[in-house]
């Protein structure tokens, strides 16, 4: 029963940053339509970015957190203005071809930083890394509970910015019909850019939390970016609830999978959700939600 | 045997009456034309009949046989084509592709599918532009475009989605006299209109609906002046018909 | 008419003759490999470029036949060549399932659950040690130490692939399948099975892709996960073969598979051995600033840009 509790406490606190990136995701995807296959990735810079913070300046992560959201916005920003955007001008008879530049973007970020940083593991390790406290025989990681607060603290904030401000309503209109919110005065085109932004800065925020409990390498965006495409898939294309809901799953999943199953079939438990999610609910958790 | 009937149809979107208790017969060899206001449910109707829609409730019957819940594909193999309102041509081929892909309907060689696309093409005034590029044509060569490939796959019955909005007066009398040489061929037409002039002017009978429930059936007459018809389009079509 | 069949004629007997022109195992190599890249690409082109669903994990397909080989002379002690055949029959299996997981849904979800599948198999075959003795991967004795037999089986295969994917697009099936890219709603309601013919097209494409699979296992004689199932090298290769030659043009990834093998050799050997040992390493970079600027300048490839470039580099002579 411990095992299992055990098992179930660091599946959600994983969870909680799962849905941060999930939530990125999602968004992008509600209003561009298109899967982001360079978030990990963009992950994997505010990582180094935190980390270079820690080296040079020996700035605490959840203080870097805060330089690493802004330059990752705007990183986003440039990316949908000038690699993204203008593919909506060019006739092409594929029509995944965003989603093919996202592939491109994700490969170059990954290699411009292997090119700085050599594959090398790197980690960053600060007084509270190891640190945990109990409840029962239960023991709660204090950076993983810190990121999972945090993580919760974003998820509210941004739920708060798309229902009462005017960029929010924008955003969430032109998810549900970019066509209809052009012609109610919505400049499409700059909402695209600042929900990009938006999606970055919040997985980058996902990024620095992450650096304290977790190991650094150019690869490691990829499998957060496959991560944060099932997570997107369980939850409903475009709805932030459900990648909130689907991030906990996963991290619950992921979790069970690793004690019950083995070690080298946990990266496989997302993917079994995912197929599992194509044949029986598909549209995923939206359905039930409808949110 | 009426060769179309729809049996109290209901189509719910989510709490959402678009269609509801809908029941009309199409007999063979007529044109009936579905009027309605806009949001009343016409295009529904027919996403319903070709089974692009799952139906709620009630029931579709084709040559007396239901085919509800059948696929499109199904549905048109059946015998029954379809254009639609906003106009679907495959971009990036040929119109006499577009035409082709659909005679393979009936034919399994090029060669026949090829001579029918242009007998077709020929019949829909389109042969002049048998090589452009579907996406390349005008607004009113595209809805003939619409027409002739439902036209290819040797309907009994087409229904016709607003082929002649947007058409100047020429193209609109063009329309017209198409839509009358394809009943001449033997083919049962159910079309929605917006048009009255062209509706009132070529339908045998004219059913009509509002907020998804039939207000009137008769002939174009009956039709026209009957009150709740006149109401439900009162200041936007009356003043014109 | 005419002169495309000279044209054809010619570069089959330039095929059929290159080897005794060019005597030099390493550029035989490399001519080999871009033979089976122009299977692999032809193959991604008829599902993506023709039926308009874009494959980002053609690796599964490759892959599966690539192990089929393998395991044929690891565990049946029988050809590594029956592979040829079997692993395309065993990649057209898994399409079968990939197809009917994927084709019922609307959206993303094909390029999702492909690039989701190579993942996944990537992984059993890591795992599954029995069967595919897991990260130490598969080493059978080469057939032959010359690389002519390779090289004509390799450019059998590929005009086969060429030629009956060039007979599927001029049929019913072609139509169908272009159809069903332009529009799906249209081509349903022109009587089009869109489900069926997604499938079809995605069993025949996955047959070469695994055909060419099996051909690379017993051509390298060793295999292991990272390299048949990798995202970047199989999956993202074949999308830019396809996109760099041309989508949608049955001569375009022909055209690719020779470009990309030569950037990447290029680049690999760092310009072989003139330019600094660093850039070896940055090919992977090269690889994705070539996804970037062939999306955004390029989209249709040389073959379907001919015209455009063409028309850039007349413009660029001056006297012209």
């Amino acid at each position: 029963m411990t095992v299992f509790l055990q098992t179930l406490v660091a599946g959600i606190l994983i969870g909680g940053i799962y849905s941060l990136i999930g939530i990125g995701m999602t968004l992008i995807m509600g209003v561009m339509g298109i899967i982001n296959l360079a978030h990990g990735q963009l992950m994997m810079v505010a990582m180094y970015i935190t980390l270079i913070l820690f080296n040079v300046l020996n700035f605490d992560p959840y203080i870097s957190l805060f330089i690493a959201m802004p330059c990752l916005f705007l990183l986003g920003v440039l990316i949908q203005k000038f690699l993204l955007n203008p593919l909506m001008k060019i006739e092409s008879i594929l029509p995944e071809n965003q989603v093919l530049m996202t592939v491109g973007i994700g490969m170059v970020l990954t290699e411009i930083v292997r090119f700085i940083f050599s594959s090398d593991y790197k980690s960053v390790k600060t007084s509270y890394s190891s640190s945990a406290f109990f409840i029962g025989d239960i023991s709660f990681s204090l950076p993983m509970c810190i990121a999972f607060g945090v993580a919760l603290v974003f998820t509210a904030l941004l739920f708060w910015f798309l229902l009462k401000t005017d960029i929010g309503r924008s955003i969430r209109a032109t998810a549900q019909d970019k066509d209809a919110a052009t012609l109610m005065g919505v400049n499409t085109g700059r909402i695209t850019v600042i929900t990009f932004g938006l999606g970055s800065a919040l997985v980058a925020a996902a990024g620095s939390l992450l650096l304290p409990i977790f190991y650094l390498f150019p690869d490691v965006g990829g499998p957060f970016t496959l991560k944060a495409f099932v997570i997107t898939i369980l939850g409903g294309l475009g709805s932030t609830v459900g990648a909130l809901v689907g991030g906990v799953v996963l991290g619950i999943a992921e979790s069970l999978g690793a004690t019950y199953i083995g070690m080298g079939y946990k990266e496989m438990v997302g993917f079994v959700i995912f197929v599992l999610v194509l044949v029986f609910l598909p549209g995923g958790l939206k359905r039930l939600t409808k949110i | 045997m009426p060769l179309l009937e729809l049996k109290k149809l209901v189509k719910d979107f989510g709490g959402l009456k678009a269609v509801n208790e809908v029941s009309f017969q199409v007999e063979k060899g007529e044109i009936l034309g579905l009027i309605g206001p806009n949001g009343s449910g016409k295009t529904t109707i027919f996403n319903c009949i070709n089974n692009f829609y799952p139906i709620t409730k009630g029931d579709v019957i084709f040559k007396g046989k239901s085919i509800k819940g059948l696929k499109p594909h199904k549905v048109c193999h059946l015998g029954i084509g379809r254009t639609f309102q906003v106009v679907k041509p495959l971009a990036r081929m040929t119109v006499l592709e577009n035409v082709t892909a659909s005679a393979f309907c009936r034919f399994n060689t090029i060669r026949e599918a090829q001579k029918e696309a242009v007998r077709i093409l020929e019949f829909c005034n389109l042969d002049n532009s048998k090589e452009k590029l579907a996406k390349s044509l005008p607004i009113g060569s595209r809805k003939r475009l619409e027409i002739a490939r439902a036209l290819a796959t040797r309907p009994d019955l087409i229904l016709l989605d607003e082929t002649a909005a947007g058409l100047n007066p020429s193209e609109l009398d063009e329309a017209i006299d198409l839509i009358r040489r394809i009943r001449e061929s033997g083919i049962t037409i159910l079309i929605v209109e917006h048009i009255m002039k062209l509706i009132m002017s070529i339908s045998d009978r004219i059913h009509a609906i509002n907020f998804g429930q039939t207000i009137a059936e008769g002939s174009p007459k009956e039709v026209a002046n009957n009150p709740a018809v006149i109401e439900a389009y009162l200041g936007e079509e009356y003043a014109r018909s | 008419m005419k002169s495309k069949n000279i044209t054809l004629i010619v570069l089959g007997i330039f095929f059929l003759l290159f080897p005794f022109i060019i005597r030099s195992e390493y550029y035989q190599h490399l001519v080999i490999i871009a033979l089976m890249w122009v299977v692999i690409g032809s193959s991604w082109n008829l599902l993506a470029g023709y039926t308009g669903q874009v494959s980002f994990g053609h690796a599964i397909f490759f892959g599966v036949g690539a192990y089929t080989a393998g395991i044929f002379v690891t565990k049946l002690e029988i050809s590594a060549w029956w592979g040829m055949l079997f692993g395309g029959f065993a990649a057209m299996l898994i399409a079968l399932f990939v197809g009917w997981v994927c084709f019922r849904l609307r959206g993303p979800y094909f390029a999702l659950a492909t690039l989701a599948g190579s993942e996944i198999i990537r992984l059993v075959a890591t795992n599954w040690e029995s069967l595919t003795d897991g990260m130490v991967g598969i080493l059978i004795i080469q057939s032959f130490r010359s690389k002519l037999p390779y090289y004509y089986i390799v450019l059998g295969l590929a005009a086969a692939c060429i030629y009956a994917i060039h007979l599927v697009i001029k049929s019913k099936w072609g139509y169908y399948f272009v159809s069903i890219r332009e529009d799906q709603d249209a081509a349903e309601s022109l009587g089009i099975n869109t489900t069926l013919y997604k499938n079809i097209s995605l069993l025949i494409s996955a047959f070469f892709a695994g055909s060419a699979g099996a051909f690379y296992m017993n051509y390298m004689a060793f295999i292991d996960p990272h390299v048949v199932f990798s995202l970047h090298y199989i999956s993202i290769m074949a999308i830019l073969v396809g996109i760099v030659g041309g989508v949608a043009t049955i001569m375009g990834p022909a055209v690719g598979a020779f470009v990309m093998v030569g950037v990447q050799e290029t680049f690999r050997s760092a310009f072989f051995g003139i330019a600094p040992r660093w850039i070896s390493e940055a090919h992977a970079l090269v690889f994705g600033l070539l996804v970037i600027f062939v999306i955004m300048f390029m989209a249709n490839g040389i073959v379907g840009d001919w015209g455009k470039i063409r028309r850039v580099l007349l413009r660029s002579r001056p006297s012209a």
